[in-house]
């Protein structure tokens, strides 16, 4: 290829990414515009009289929000981890009877509808009166991710040698002990990348965090924004600067931890 | 997916793992020891499957055949009335148009977000500089929260103060009350799921055309073919396989789609953007007087859809040998 053809291209590459990514600017934008600014016709393109009141807002009614939706995603976390990974090491390695039913049905599982599981959630959690709790709702914002991590580590650690685990069994290493010692000290990647997204998933989370925990006081970021919307439409640099907030996840995933989601799902494609 | 997901396309890494179980199955060695161990581990996920994907599905169930009120739904006690709340909800004056405007928005989400990431896929398939860079940005929309991509379109499509009817005012264009006319709601809320949905059509193309092996464009380029020759002779078709996984992955997780709706417009004005996603929650939670019967039912019309695509893609899938 020509030099010259791949600069041009790289022209129309970087063209196209700005109006890909156009939305996202915007947001940050309205975030730095005065209230007085908001409704100007046009739209001023760049936040010339910028202004932090957006997230001074947001530090004065939303950390508590904030704080939800982290110990929510923590909890989902290490409640998927604590499900998905001895699962995928007894499918990947041990191979119960049923042990590809099972794939299966996980496979169809992550294709429910959120809406369904959110009703049925609602009405076992009042008879329960764990409506607004944070247990019941990390329990439910990991029905997203257990699904996808018991795949991803199955993937992982079929691809593991089996000299491995059969050295470890010579040695005298019962099932767990080469689980903890031997298999999951390897799969600290696809650990990483079931965290990672275990996190996203939950705090994202929109319809488990607004049917159970949208009344009480334990609502998570999600729902803070939502209120915002509802309850007081003018301040929109308020709302906007609450959205870059809540993005902050999205972009920590994207530039740290790139490299694990890459080494996740190549393992789960190659290792055949 | 979850929601999101989450959300429409949050089955792109979902759809990776998939691939390994092609694999023959080997019996480990080992005698009835291994056998417990391997029960022992798979133990806490089926009881989690059990208490929280079987039991909740069948609440849901048992929800859409019983004649619920506030008060019997906290007491338990309503009676069984078979499949009334199927037969009210097919009488319902919003059914047809919440499945017309399901079946649309699935189609136009589909359409475009696989027009427009194939171009893309092609685009950046060509390794020119910043190439992989500029793709990975593409992902950020696939990323964020499906409640700040919604709250940002819908203050984009305002309409006096949104960006996008300025843009069109540039054009000449007369500003158009996208959020707030029942004849552009359906619109809006289309652009914003593709732009959310460009992604995930983007990277599983794109890696659909990696396993295109390169000698055969040259091959192809020594016979003089054009740049357009190439895409449709070649590429569209030896690319058919991952199209039709894209495609069949994207209807699933589009039926499901509730977040940017029902943040953007509610289903609004007078139900002209409600799909089957959205109805079912407006009468579940949308009102002060839940209707969960009703409510219940219209989201297991809704299973029944997702899971029927959903076995056809399985089955797809499958029989290309995991080639996805």
């Amino acid at each position: 290829m020509k030099r010259a053809t791949t600069w041009w291209k790289t022209g129309i590459g970087l063209v196209l990414t700005a109006l890909m990514l156009f939305p996202v600017y915007w947001m940050v934008n309205v975030s730095f515009t005065r209230d007085e600014d908001m409704r100007k016709t046009p739209p001023d393109l760049f936040p010339f009289h910028g202004t932090v009141e957006g997230y001074r807002a947001v530090v004065d009614q939303q950390l508590p929000h904030l704080g939800t939706s982290l110990l929510v995603g923590f909890g989902t976390v290490a409640l998927t981890l604590l499900i998905a990974a001895p699962a995928g090491y007894s499918l990947a390695k041990l191979r119960p009877a049923g042990g590809r039913l099972l794939s299966f049905v996980l496979l169809v599982a992550q294709m429910i509808p959120g809406i369904i599981m959110a009703m049925g959630f609602y009405a076992i959690y009042l008879n329960l009166g764990v409506l607004n709790t944070l247990p019941g709702l990390i329990v439910a914002d990991a029905t997203i991710a257990v699904p996808f991590g018991v795949l991803i580590f199955q993937a992982f650690m079929s691809g593991i040698p089996e000299e491995i685990t059969q050295a470890a069994t010579v040695d005298g290493a019962g099932p767990l002990r080469t689980f903890w010692s031997v298999i999951l000290p390897v799969s600290r990647n696809a650990g990483i990348t079931v965290a990672l997204f275990a996190f996203l998933w939950a705090w994202s989370d929109f319809i488990f965090a607004s049917t159970l925990n949208g009344g009480g006081t334990l609502r998570p970021i999600t729902l803070g924004i939502y209120n915002y919307i509802g309850n007081n439409n003018q301040q929109w640099n308020a709302i906007m600067a609450t959205a870059v907030v809540a993005s902050i996840p999205a972009a920590v995933l994207l530039v740290v931890a790139q490299r694990y989601i890459a080494a996740g799902v190549t393992t789960g494609a190659v290792k055949d | 997916m979850a929601s999101s997901t989450h959300t429409a396309s949050r089955g792109l890494a979902a759809q990776e793992p998939a691939r390994p179980r092609a694999r023959p199955s080997r019996r480990p060695a080992g005698g009835g020891t291994g056998r417990w161990a391997a029960w022992a581990f798979l133990l806490p996920l089926l009881a989690y499957l059990l208490a929280f994907y079987a039991y909740p599905l069948y609440r849901n169930l048992d929800l859409s055949l019983r004649d619920y009120t506030v008060r019997s739904f906290v007491q338990g006690d309503a009676p069984f009335i078979g499949l009334a709340n199927y037969r009210e909800v097919a009488d319902n004056p919003t059914f047809v148009p919440a499945l017309t405007h399901t079946v649309v928005f699935t189609t136009a989400s589909l359409v475009l977000q696989f027009g427009i990431g194939m171009a893309l896929a092609v685009f950046f398939h060509q390794h020119f500089r910043l190439s992989a860079t500029l793709r990975a940005l593409f992902l950020v929309p696939w990323l964020l929260p499906l409640i700040v991509s919604a709250s940002t379109w819908s203050w984009m499509l305002n309409s006096e103060a949104g960006v996008v009817n300025t843009f069109l005012g540039v054009l000449g264009i007369d500003p158009v009350n996208w959020l707030t006319s029942p004849d552009w709601s359906l619109a809006s809320v289309i652009i914003a799921n593709v732009w959310i949905g460009i992604p995930f059509n983007l990277v599983l193309l794109y890696s659909g055309l990696q396993g295109i092996p390169q000698q055969i464009y040259e091959a192809a380029a020594l016979d003089g073919t054009t740049g357009w020759q190439r895409f449709w002779r070649l590429t569209f078709p030896l690319l058919r396989p991952v199209s039709a996984i894209t495609l069949l992955l994207g209807l699933v997780y589009t039926l499901k789609v509730f977040d940017i709706i029902w943040i953007m417009t509610k289903g609004g004005p007078a139900d002209s953007s409600t799909t089957l996603a959205t109805w079912s929650y407006q009468l579940g939670f949308g009102s002060l007087l839940p209707q969960f019967g009703p409510g219940a039912a219209v989201g297991n019309l809704l299973i029944v859809a997702a899971l029927a695509f959903g076995l056809v893609y399985i089955r797809v899938q499958r029989r290309q040998g995991g080639t996805a």
